[in-house]
This record gives C-alpha cells, sequence and structure tokens, in this order.
C-alpha cells in the first residue's frame, strides 16, 4: 500500500474524510473551532476536487435539518458544529436519530458558556448522550479521518441504521497539524458501500415521517429499536474496525481500545485528545513499578459496558477521567461505568476525576501524580475517601 | 446478511377518518359550464378536497365529504364559476 501523507489539522482531516466518503450534501453555520472544517469542504467543492453542494442556512437547527433533509432524499450528507452551535441544534439532533436517518456530524468540542469561551472540553458532546446517536471520539487527526469514514459505514448498515457523531477536542486536534495518511480513492470506495437508509423520500411515492403514532405503545417501540440498534452496533463496530485494519494496516480496536492492560491492576479510562497523554503517564508509571493499564473509550454510544468488565475483571482499582461532568452527580463517563460495571458484578474501586473543564490544560505530569495518589490510597486504605474528585492545577 | 426490520416513524397518507364535511355552514357549488379548468380551485384548497378528474366533463368535483366550507374556491376562481349555497 503506497502511503500518502500530509500534514492536516484534525479539522482538516474531518473535511479529506468527508470528501473520499463521496458526500453529496453538507450544511453548516460557522463556530469556532469548527469553522475550517467548512471551509476546507468548500475549498474542494468549489476548486471542483469534490462534486458536493454546501448549503449556507442561518443557524445550526436550519443547518441539521438541511442535512436531514437531504440525507432522507437519499444521499450522504455532513455537517459540523461545535458547542452553542450543537446547544441549538439539539432539537434536531433528537429528531434525525427517531427518524432513523444515517448522517455523519462532526463536534469539535468546546465548553459551553456562561461565561463566553472557545477551549476544549467535553460538555457540549456528552451532552448528547440521550439522543440515540452513535457516539464516539478520537484520539489524534490520523483517527479522525478514518474514524469519519468508519462511522458513514457503521451508521448506513442496516443492523444500525441512525446518524453518528465524533467528537475532536478543539484545537489540541482541530487546529494542531499532525502527520495523517490520506488512503486512496478507490480504498475507500471499496470500503464504503453506495448509500444505503431504511427508506427514501420520493415524489411519486408519498410517506410521511414523524406523524403522531395512534398508540403511544408503538412510539415506546420506535424508542425501543433506537436502543436496540444502537447495542446492536458493537459488533458492526467491531467489524468495521476489523476491515479498516486489514485495508490500511490501522486498527483502533473498535469500541475501546487497551494499553499496556494485560498484566495491569490499576486502569486508567479516559476518552479524546488527553488520551495521548495517558499514554505518557502510563509509560512513566511503569517505569516507576506501578502496573498500570490504559482503557480508551472510543466509543460512548453504544457505551462498551461488557469490554470494559472483560478487562477490568480482577483489577485493583480504576479512575475515570472526565472531561465534562453532570452538576450535582458526577462525571458522564464515570456514572456509566460504574452502574454497567456494578450490574456486572466487576468489584473494582472506581474514583472519577473531573479535569480539564472549560479548556483548562491538564498534562500527563498531572494524570500520573493523580494516578500515584489513588494507588497509594487503596494500596494503603483499601478504599476511595474522595470518589469524585475535581482536579485543579 | 439477513433481512433486518425496523420499526420506522413512518405513515402513508390515505383518506381521513374524521368527516370534516359536517363542520360545513356553506357549501361550495361549482357551475362546470363556467369552468375554464386552471385548476387554481385544487391548488388552494387548504384540505386538497377538490379533486381533478381529467376524463370527466366536469373536469373539477368537490370531496363534500370533507369540505369544510370555508370559500378559499369561490374566492381564487378567476371567472366565479364557485358560488357558496348556505347549507340545509
Amino acid at each position: 500500500m503506497k502511503l500518502v501523507v500530509m500534514h492536516l489539522t484534525g479539522n482538516y482531516a474531518v473535511a479529506w474524510a468527508v470528501k473520499l466518503s463521496r458526500v453529496k450534501v453538507v450544511s453548516a453555520y460557522p463556530i469556532t473551532p469548527q469553522t475550517t472544517i467548512v471551509e476546507k469542504i468548500s475549498e474542494f467543492v468549489e476548486s471542483g476536487m469534490m462534486d458536493a453542494k454546501i448549503v449556507r442556512v442561518e443557524s445550526e437547527h436550519s443547518a441539521l435539518a438541511t442535512v436531514f433533509g437531504a440525507a432522507s432524499s437519499g444521499v450522504r450528507a455532513f455537517t459540523a458544529t461545535s458547542s452553542h452551535g450543537l446547544m441549538y441544534m439539539y432539537e434536531m439532533v433528537w429528531w434525525s436519530a427517531g427518524a432513523r436517518v444515517p448522517i455523519v456530524m462532526a463536534i469539535v468540542t468546546r465548553t459551553i458558556g456562561a461565561p463566553w469561551n472557545i477551549w476544549s472540553d467535553h460538555s457540549d458532546f456528552m451532552s448528547q448522550r440521550d439522543t440515540g446517536w452513535l457516539m464516539m471520539f478520537a484520539e489524534h487527526n490520523q483517527e479522525v479521518l478514518d474514524s469519519v469514514i468508519q462511522l458513514f459505514r457503521i451508521s448506513e448498515d442496516p443492523r444500525v441504521y441512525l446518524p453518528g457523531m465524533i467528537a475532536l477536542d478543539a484545537f489540541i486536534l482541530s487546529h494542531t497539524t499532525e502527520p495523517v495518511d490520506i488512503p486512496d480513492q478507490s480504498l475507500v470506495d471499496s470500503f464504503l458501500p453506495g448509500r444505503r437508509q431504511p427508506y427514501t423520500f420520493k415524489s411519486g411515492d408519498p410517506i410521511t415521517m414523524g406523524n403522531l403514532p395512534s398508540n403511544p405503545r408503538d412510539n415506546m417501540r420506535m424508542r425501543w429499536d433506537v436502543h436496540k440498534s444502537l447495542v446492536a452496533a458493537k459488533k458492526v463496530i467491531t467489524e468495521v474496525d476489523r476491515e479498516w485494519s486489514k485495508l490500511t494496516g490501522r486498527s483502533y480496536g473498535g469500541l475501546i481500545e487497551c494499553y499496556m492492560c494485560s498484566d495491569a491492576k490499576y486502569f486508567i479510562i479516559g476518552a479524546g485528545a488527553w488520551v495521548g497523554d495517558m499514554r505518557e503517564a502510563v509509560d512513566m508509571l511503569r517505569s516507576e513499578g506501578y502496573e498500570v493499564g490504559l482503557i480508551k473509550l472510543r466509543f460512548v454510544r453504544p457505551f462498551p459496558a461488557e469490554e470494559l468488565a472483560e478487562v477490568m475483571r480482577g483489577g485493583k482499582g480504576a479512575i475515570v477521567f472526565d472531561r465534562s461532568v453532570s452538576a450535582g452527580s458526577a462525571g458522564p463517563l464515570y456514572l456509566d461505568t460504574v452502574a454497567h460495571l456494578g450490574a456486572l458484578n466487576v468489584e473494582v474501586p472506581v474514583k472519577n476525576v473531573i479535569a480539564g473543564i472549560a479548556g483548562v490544560d491538564v498534562t500527563y505530569n498531572d494524570i500520573a501524580s493523580v494516578v500515584r495518589s489513588f494507588i497509594e490510597e487503596i494500596e494503603s486504605k483499601g478504599v476511595v475517601s474522595n470518589y469524585v474528585e475535581w482536579y485543579f492545577r | 446478511m439477513s433481512e433486518i426490520s425496523h420499526i420506522l416513524p413512518l405513515s402513508k397518507p390515505k383518506e381521513g377518518i374524521s368527516r370534516t364535511g359536517t363542520w360545513r355552514l356553506k357549501k361550495p357549488v361549482i357551475d362546470h359550464s363556467k369552468c375554464v379548468k386552471c385548476m387554481m380551485c385544487w391548488l388552494h384548497c387548504p384540505e386538497s378536497t377538490i379533486d381533478v378528474v381529467e376524463s370527466s366533463d366536469k373536469f373539477v368535483e368537490v370531496n363534500y365529504d370533507f369540505c369544510k366550507g370555508c370559500g378559499v374556491c369561490a374566492n381564487v376562481c378567476p371567472v366565479k364559476a364557485i358560488s357558496m349555497v348556505p347549507e340545509g
């Protein structure tokens, strides 16, 4: 396989993936730090490198409505947003999942006001977790490009038929340049079949989507089907990762990726760009003799409960790092993790560390120091005293 | 891959159950001798109760089971071929 490596920001990696996926309609509203994705796509279209229609709209609500409409009529469609833009879109996020229309959306994660702030945390993305979309994080720009293409494939799989969103951290990925291999168009074409979707709006064959159900029980069954299809997507995600790996040599483990887990007693759990720092922290802690492994949550919906349980069973402790918080409770990744581990009888003490909110920088030294004190507490006292800790540097 | 069926929020349009024609106070009556077949009534009817039957001499017919008697058709008719006649 010939490698074509370009230096791309995370946002340009998204744009390249959208182009390679032969997307036909793109609609978006500018918002920092998303804007350069659609700027790059506009360049592709304007220069004739990409055959697509860009629809300019007056809001994010209309952007997703436009993409939803285009996708309903049978073409691959894409949008991207961040933070307040995603908040404004929220109604259509639910609507497109309920309608079962495959769509891909990139979320360049940015904190939510007040106050105004453009830096990265996962508050915007994690607030979408009940909508019924496939939700995944990318760790680096190559994974961004590969995952956007994979997400089209997963979203359009008949076992799934749900829209999917991918999170990339503001600036840390979105505006930072890394070498990225651009797969050949023929490789992507062989991986991505023609557009598939559960129904298509066509003139001459009128159907209505979303009418009042005559019986709410039917409505409940629709929501149940969304849930079941997300659970069924786990298998699809694993298959897709395997197939991509055969074609490109790059695997991300499907739902989760483990680093130094096989003999680990303690686990770091996280999602997003700072997983890269967590790898550094694991290397550092290993060199100091700590038996630490890293579990990267690549997908948060479907939530990889059994996959986590399998890795963590028999462990001595785990820390879940959340870059967002369900205020008044705990971090959302932590809440999912402890709920499922408990139900699956994995008796491992789990601590939640809320860090990096509003873009506060978190380094591998920070992560390592938090993990060190956690392990020392478990080893000396056997329990976690402060199970939801806000970490301020 | 086996056929996967999802429960989808779709419906096919069909004639309604409620006979809204009973709401009517005035009834549109078409003078077919004046009709110029412009289809303005068909286009403007808010309830789609005007049927175009090209093979029929009448060309346009009102479905009185559903016509609520709003009078939009009579208003838009350029040749005043539709008159609103009080019911009953």
